[in-house]
């Protein structure tokens, strides 16, 4: 077996690595899983941080060991990488969809220069029922990556995923 | 970054990492003593997930500043086992929490210091510093999105709202001089243009600070910015000992203990 079919075999066994405070989401679709390598005998996995204070990190590296371990492979390196830092484009579309049916708001893109100057943020879309017209309640949730808005057409508070 | 630089630089690099290290877990520690504490739920959840991030930076600045010193020491030899002399920090995030308006005060100076000065210092194309500050801008960005929130509510609030957030500027004020002061080390590592010029970073902290007093009705004190100064040096206020003695306390009594 080729290294191009090695790697891509252990992404595929990787997609079983779910992150412990979203569920529905695994560790490839969120962009965390950067780059696997085989040096000598060993695996290396490249992994970078969401947030610089996830406390999800150190649950995901063990997880990752423990799914490749089953899998058979015995010496695995895990490198933390802090560049380029991750962001939220890295989530795919597939990823956002299951984020918006588990009811958290998928991450919406905002152009760097008007992060800043309002203060309030824009509104995002309702998980429930499309609507536009949210509020938000607090910019931090029960965790840093997200935001607690509330739905002023259905009524239904939800998380949002926010843009980073 | 460790190879490439000379005895002398090597040492200086230390030491400023080490400074940058000890304000966030310092500053951390404090937001994290809110947790169960805050004036409401979103707020306690708020200021835990930014204290998260402080913590989460420094961790990655220890790190580096391991690596750099060459030693066998990881961040924990760091954060639980240097005295109070030992920390670098700056005074400004050592200052108790006080009240809910004085810890979104102390906040907000700090937010609008690290947003600019980690930005012009990931330019300087240090790696791996610049990757970490990178990092940490976007996160801070939402800090300080945040306070700036709580500053104009509070300020442009009620009376009373607005008279705490008053009395927490003018007692804090004093400390800010300090985040722009240089001394020896920064003066070498700029020679060395490693690190930025610390002026830029102060002119537009100003501009931020001015305009938020402006909106938020808040005045600006009439007390001179840098009267107290000394972290860096290890020479802190009374109030440092108080928090490394609650920090340390379980790491020191049970050295090396795991759970």
């Amino acid at each position: 077996m080729n290294i191009e079919n090695s790697v891509r075999k252990i992404f595929a066994q990787l997609k079983q690595v779910k992150d412990p405070e979203i569920p529905v989401l695994n560790v490839v679709e969120m962009g965390i899983v950067r780059e696997v390598n085989f040096v000598d005998d060993k695996v290396e996995i490249s992994i970078t941080p969401t947030y610089s204070g996830c406390p999800a990190m150190k649950a995901i590296e063990d997880e990752i060991k423990k799914t490749l371990q089953a899998e058979g492979y015995s010496n695995i390196i895990i490198n933390k990488i802090y560049s380029p830092p991750w962001t939220t484009e890295w989530i795919t579309e597939e990823a956002k969809k299951k984020l918006k049916e588990y009811g958290i708001a998928p991450p919406e893109g905002i152009a760097e220069d008007d992060f800043l100057k309002d203060a309030i943020a824009k509104p995002v879309e309702c998980p429930y029922c499309n609507s536009r017209q949210t509020q938000l309640t607090s910019q931090f949730g029960s965790t840093a990556c997200k935001s607690l808005w509330v739905c002023q057409s259905c009524g239904q508070p939800f998380e949002h995923f926010k843009y980073i | 970054m460790e190879k490439r630089f000379d005895e002398k630089t090597k040492s200086a690099l230390f030491e400023y990492v080490l400074r940058l290290a000890d304000d966030n877990i310092i500053i951390g520690h404090r937001l994290s003593e809110w947790c169960g504490h805050a004036p409401m739920l979103e707020e306690d959840i708020a200021l835990a997930n930014i204290a998260l991030d402080c913590i989460g930076q420094a961790s990655a600045l220890y790190s580096l500043a391991a690596k750099i010193d060459g030693a066998e020491k990881n961040e924990d030899d760091f954060v639980y086992f240097r005295n109070e002399n030992q920390y670098k920090n700056l005074l400004l995030v050592e200052q108790p929490n006080t009240d809910f308006a004085y810890t979104v005060a102390r906040q907000f100076f700090y937010d609008a210091f690290t947003i600019y000065f980690y930005d012009e210092l990931s330019k300087t194309g240090l790696d791996p510093l610049a990757a970490i500050l990178t990092k940490a801008v976007k996160e801070i960005t939402y800090h300080l999105r945040h306070c700036k929130v709580w500053m104009l509510r509070l300020g442009d609030g009620t009376l009373e709202s607005n008279q705490k957030l008053q009395s927490a500027v003018n007692d804090l004020w004093r400390f800010t001089g300090e985040m722009f002061f240089k001394d020896e080390t920064d003066k070498f590592l700029f020679q060395q243009k490693l690190i930025p010029d610390s002026q830029q970073v102060k002119n537009k902290w100003n501009k931020l600070i001015e305009e938020t007093f402006r909106e938020a009705k808040i005045k600006v004190p009439n007390t001179l910015p840098n009267t107290a100064k000394g972290g860096r040096i290890g020479f802190h206020t009374e109030h440092l000992g108080h928090l490394l003695a609650e920090m340390q306390i379980v790491a020191r009594s049970f050295p090396g203990a795991k759970w």
